[in-house]
C-alpha cells in the first residue's frame, strides 16, 4: 500500500547485479586525465561497465559512483537519460532498426514487422535464448542506404525482407570490418 | 566548367582514411599556413570568409570565435559530431571517407582560437566511424600532429573522442557540453554563452564537423576562391545530401545556392525520382526546417513565393536566406528527404512528431508536453479517427512552443514546430480530406480495435469520443 515505508537503502542482492571487474575499473581510471573532472569520465565508464557487464546494473552504477566520487543517483540520473544504457539484461546481440522518416520512406516498417515476426519478439524484448535484443531508435544517419539497422557494431545497409534470414544466419552479423581501437572493447578475461 | 570537390575530394579514393594518402593530396599544408600566421590573424581570415556554421543555425565561425573573452586562461574546443537529425548523414561521410580532413581543422580552429583540449562529442550510434577517426587520430598522434609542440610551433592540443550514448538533444551546444561533463544531456540557460562559460565553467568553443572541415581548405586556396562559391549571403561550398525514394540517393558536394528541384532532379544530385513518381513534399534540410510542396501542385504562374498559395515550391534555393521565404527556419543541414506522391501525409506526420517527442529532454514543460501531445493527436489521425478541430489544436499547439516565443531553453521546440506546422499548414487539404472521408462506423471499428472498452460510450458524427472515463487524454493515448 502507498502509505507503507518502502526501504530504498537496502536492495536485495540478487537485484543488484554484477559488479566491474578490476579490469574494467583500470580501464575507467585511465579516462581521467583527458577531463578536469573525474565525473566527466561518466559516459566512457558507463561504455565499458555496459560492454563487460552487458548491460549497467546497480552495482556497476555503484562502482562507478565510487570511482567517479559521485553520489550513487548521479549515475543513475545520467544511465535513465541517454537510450543506448540498459539497465537490465539484454540479448547478445542488439538489433536497433532505423525508424525516422527516409528508412521508413523506403521500407523500414515492413523491416521491423519482419523481424518481430522471424524472432518472435516485439520491441523492447529479447529473446528467450538470449541471442537477439529489438529495439528501434531515431536515426542511425545512414539515410542514403535506408533501411537500415545495426547488429551491436555492424550496420546493415539497404536491408530487404528477404535479406533477413541471410542476415540473422550469419554468426558474424555483428562484427564491423575495420581495424578496431581497443578503447571501450570488454576487457580481455584470461 | 565542372565543380571541383573539395570537401569531399578524398571520398572514393582507396584506403583515404590514412594519413599518408591524405598528406599526399596535399593534406594538413593549411595547418602550417596557419603556423605562419598569428592566431588573430586565423580568426580575422575565418571572419571575412563569413563562414557560417554547418550545423544547422548558420551562425558565423569567425564571430563565435571572437566571443571569447581576451584574458581566458585555457578555452576549450568541443567538436559537435553529435549527427542526430534525420536525415542528414554528410559528417558520418567526412569521418568515415576523410577523417583527417575533420582532424587538420580541428588543429586550425584549436590554434586560432588558443584550445589545449579538444573533445570530439561523437554520437554513440556512430560505431565504425568511431574506430576510423580513432584509428586516424592516433596516427596523426605519432607523426606529431597532436601533442605537445606541434610541428615546433610552440602550441599544444590534446585531442580525445568523447562518446555519446544516443540522445539528439546533445547536439545542441549546450547538452553537449552537459554530457561531456557527465550529466544529463540538458541544455543550460544561455547567457552566459558557452564561449564565456562552457565546458567545466571555462570558455568554449563548439563547431561542426563540416564546419571545422572548411578550414583548411580556406587556408590553402585562399580567401579569392572561398567568396567566389556560393551565393550573396552565404559563401563557400556544401554537402548536400539526399534520401528517401530518389534514383541516387547520397552525399554531393556543391557551392552553396542550388535548387531544391536541382538536387532531386539533376544528373549530378539525386538523378530523379523512382518509377517515375512525382514529389509530394520534401524536407529540404533536415526535418526541423520545415517541409515544402512538391511538383504534385501546380507551378506558380509568374515564379512569384508565396507559401500561402498551394504551389509548388522545389526552386527554393538551399542557402542560408531563401528557405525563409517559404516559410522555412532556415537551410538547417541542407539534408533533403522526399516524400513521394503515393505516401499517406498522415504518416509523414506521425513519424515526425513522434521523433520530436521522443527527443525532447523534458526541461521546458511545453516542449515536453506540447510535442507528446501533438504526437497523440497525430496518433489519432493517423489511426482514422481524427476530429475537424484537431488541425487547428495542431497549430494553436505550434504557436505556443519554442524559442521564438521565448518560452524554451533551447530550439529543439522550434525545430519541432516547424515541421509540424508547415505539413498542416501546406497539405491542409489532404487532412481534411481524410478526416472528412472518416465515416463514423470507420472511427468506432478503429476505436473498438485499439480500446473496445471505450465503443461503449457514445460517437458524434464521425468525430472521435469527446470523453473516455472523463478523460480526454485517456483516449489520446490509446489511439
Amino acid at each position: 500500500m502507498s502509505w507503507e515505508t518502502i526501504d530504498r537503502t537496502t536492495v536485495a542482492e540478487e537485484k543488484l547485479g554484477p559488479g566491474l571487474s578490476a579490469a574494467a575499473r583500470e580501464k575507467i581510471r585511465t579516462f581521467f586525465p583527458r577531463y578536469p573532472s573525474k565525473r566527466a569520465a561518466m559516459l566512457p565508464a558507463l561504455h565499458i561497465a555496459q560492454d563487460e557487464i552487458g548491460y549497467c546494473s546497480l552495482r556497476a552504477m555503484r562502482d562507478i559512483a565510487e570511482l567517479l566520487e559521485v553520489p550513487p543517483s548521479a549515475v543513475m540520473d545520467v544511465v535513465t537519460f541517454y537510450t543506448q544504457f540498459w539497465t537490465h539484461p539484454r540479448g547478445k546481440k542488439v538489433i536497433t532498426v532505423c525508424r525516422s522518416l527516409s528508412c521508413e520512406l523506403m521500407g523500414g516498417k515492413e523491416v521491423l514487422a519482419a523481424l518481430k515476426e522471424k524472432l518472435g519478439i516485439d520491441e523492447h524484448q529479447t529473446t528467450p535464448d538470449g541471442k537477439y535484443s529489438l529495439v528501434t531508435e531515431e536515426c542511425l544517419a545512414s539515410c542514403d542506404h535506408g533501411p537500415c539497422m545495426q547488429i551491436n557494431e555492424k550496420t546493415h545497409k539497404c536491408v530487404r525482407v528477404e535479406d533477413l534470414d541471410r542476415i540473422l544466419s550469419d554468426p558474424d552479423n555483428d562484427k564491423i570490418s575495420m581495424p578496431r581501437s581497443d578503447i571501450f572493447d570488454a576487457p580481455q578475461k584470461t | 566548367m565542372p565543380y571541383e570537390r573539395v570537401l569531399m575530394q578524398n571520398v572514393g579514393v582507396p584506403n583515404s582514411t590514412s594519413l599518408q594518402v591524405y598528406k599526399a593530396a596535399g593534406g594538413y599544408q593549411g595547418l602550417v599556413k596557419a603556423f605562419g600566421m598569428k592566431p588573430g590573424e586565423v580568426v580575422d581570415l575565418v571572419r571575412q570568409s563569413n563562414l557560417r556554421g554547418r550545423g544547422g543555425a548558420g551562425f558565423p565561425a569567425g564571430v563565435k570565435w571572437g566571443f571569447l573573452p581576451i584574458d581566458r586562461e585555457i578555452t576549450y574546443l568541443c567538436v559537435n559530431a553529435d549527427e542526430s537529425e534525420p536525415p542528414t548523414f554528410c559528417n558520418r561521410i567526412t569521418i568515415e571517407h576523410d577523417p583527417h580532413m575533420l582532424l587538420e581543422g580541428i588543429l586550425i580552429a584549436g590554434y586560432a582560437t588558443g584550445s589545449t583540449v579538444a573533445y570530439i562529442y561523437m554520437r554513440g550510434e556512430f560505431m565504425e566511424q568511431f574506430h576510423v577517426l580513432q584509428k586516424a587520430l592516433d596516427e596523426a598522434y605519432q607523426a606529431g600532429y597532436f601533442g605537445k609542440n606541434i610541428l615546433g610551433s610552440g602550441y599544444d592540443l590534446e585531442c580525445y573522442i568523447h562518446r555519446g550514448a544516443g540522445a539528439y538533444v546533445c547536439g545542441e551546444e549546450t547538452g553537449l557540453i552537459e554530457s561531456l561533463e557527465g550529466k544529463r544531456g540538458q541544455p543550460r540557460i544561455k547567457p552566459p554563452f558557452p564561449a564565456i562559460e562552457g565546458a567545466f565553467h571555462k570558455p568554449t568553443v563548439v563547431n561542426n564537423v563540416e564546419t571545422l572541415a572548411c578550414l583548411p581548405h580556406i587556408l590553402t586556396r585562399g580567401l579569392d576562391w572561398w567568396l567566389s562559391l556560393g551565393t550573396e549571403a552565404s559563401k563557400g561550398p556544401k554537402m548536400y545530401c539526399i534520401s528517401g525514394p530518389v534514383n541516387r540517393p547520397g552525399c554531393y558536394e556543391a557551392p552553396l545556392g542550388i535548387t531544391v528541384r536541382e538536387l532531386i532532379y539533376g544528373d549530378d544530385f539525386g538523378g530523379g525520382m523512382r518509377d517515375g513518381k512525382k514529389v509530394k513534399g520534401v524536407f529540404p534540410g533536415g526535418l526541423s526546417v520545415g517541409v515544402l510542396r512538391g511538383d504534385i501542385f501546380p507551378k506558380p504562374p509568374d515564379g512569384q513565393v508565396d507559401p500561402a498559395k498551394g504551389y509548388d515550391e522545389l526552386d527554393c534555393i538551399l542557402d542560408f536566406d531563401d528557405p525563409r521565404h517559404y516559410g522555412l527556419l532556415g537551410l538547417g543541414t541542407a539534408a533533403a528527404v522526399v516524400i513521394p506522391e503515393d505516401v499517406d501525409i498522415r504518416d509523414v506526420l506521425l513519424n515526425v512528431t513522434r521523433f520530436y517527442s521522443h527527443e525532447s529532454c523534458g526541461q521546458c514543460t511545453q516542449c515536453r508536453e506540447g510535442t507528446n501531445w501533438i504526437y497523440r493527436i497525430a496518433r489519432r489521425i493517423q489511426s482514422g479517427a481524427g476530429r475537424s478541430y484537431d488541425l487547428d489544436l495542431i497549430a494553436e499547439l505550434t504557436e505556443n512552443m519554442g524559442m521564438m516565443p521565448g518560452l524554451s531553453i533551447c530550439g529543439l521546440p522550434d525545430g519541432a514546430v516547424y515541421p509540424i506546422r508547415t505539413l498542416v499548414q501546406k497539405f491542409r487539404a489532404e487532412f481534411e480530406r481524410h478526416i472528412a472521408a472518416q465515416t463514423p462506423d470507420a472511427v468506432a471499428k478503429t476505436i473498438k480495435a485499439i480500446n473496445p472498452a471505450a465503443y461503449e460510450l457514445p460517437i458524434q458524427e464521425g468525430r472521435a469520443l469527446a470523453h473516455v472515463g472523463g478523460s480526454m487524454q485517456e483516449i489520446g493515448d490509446r489511439l
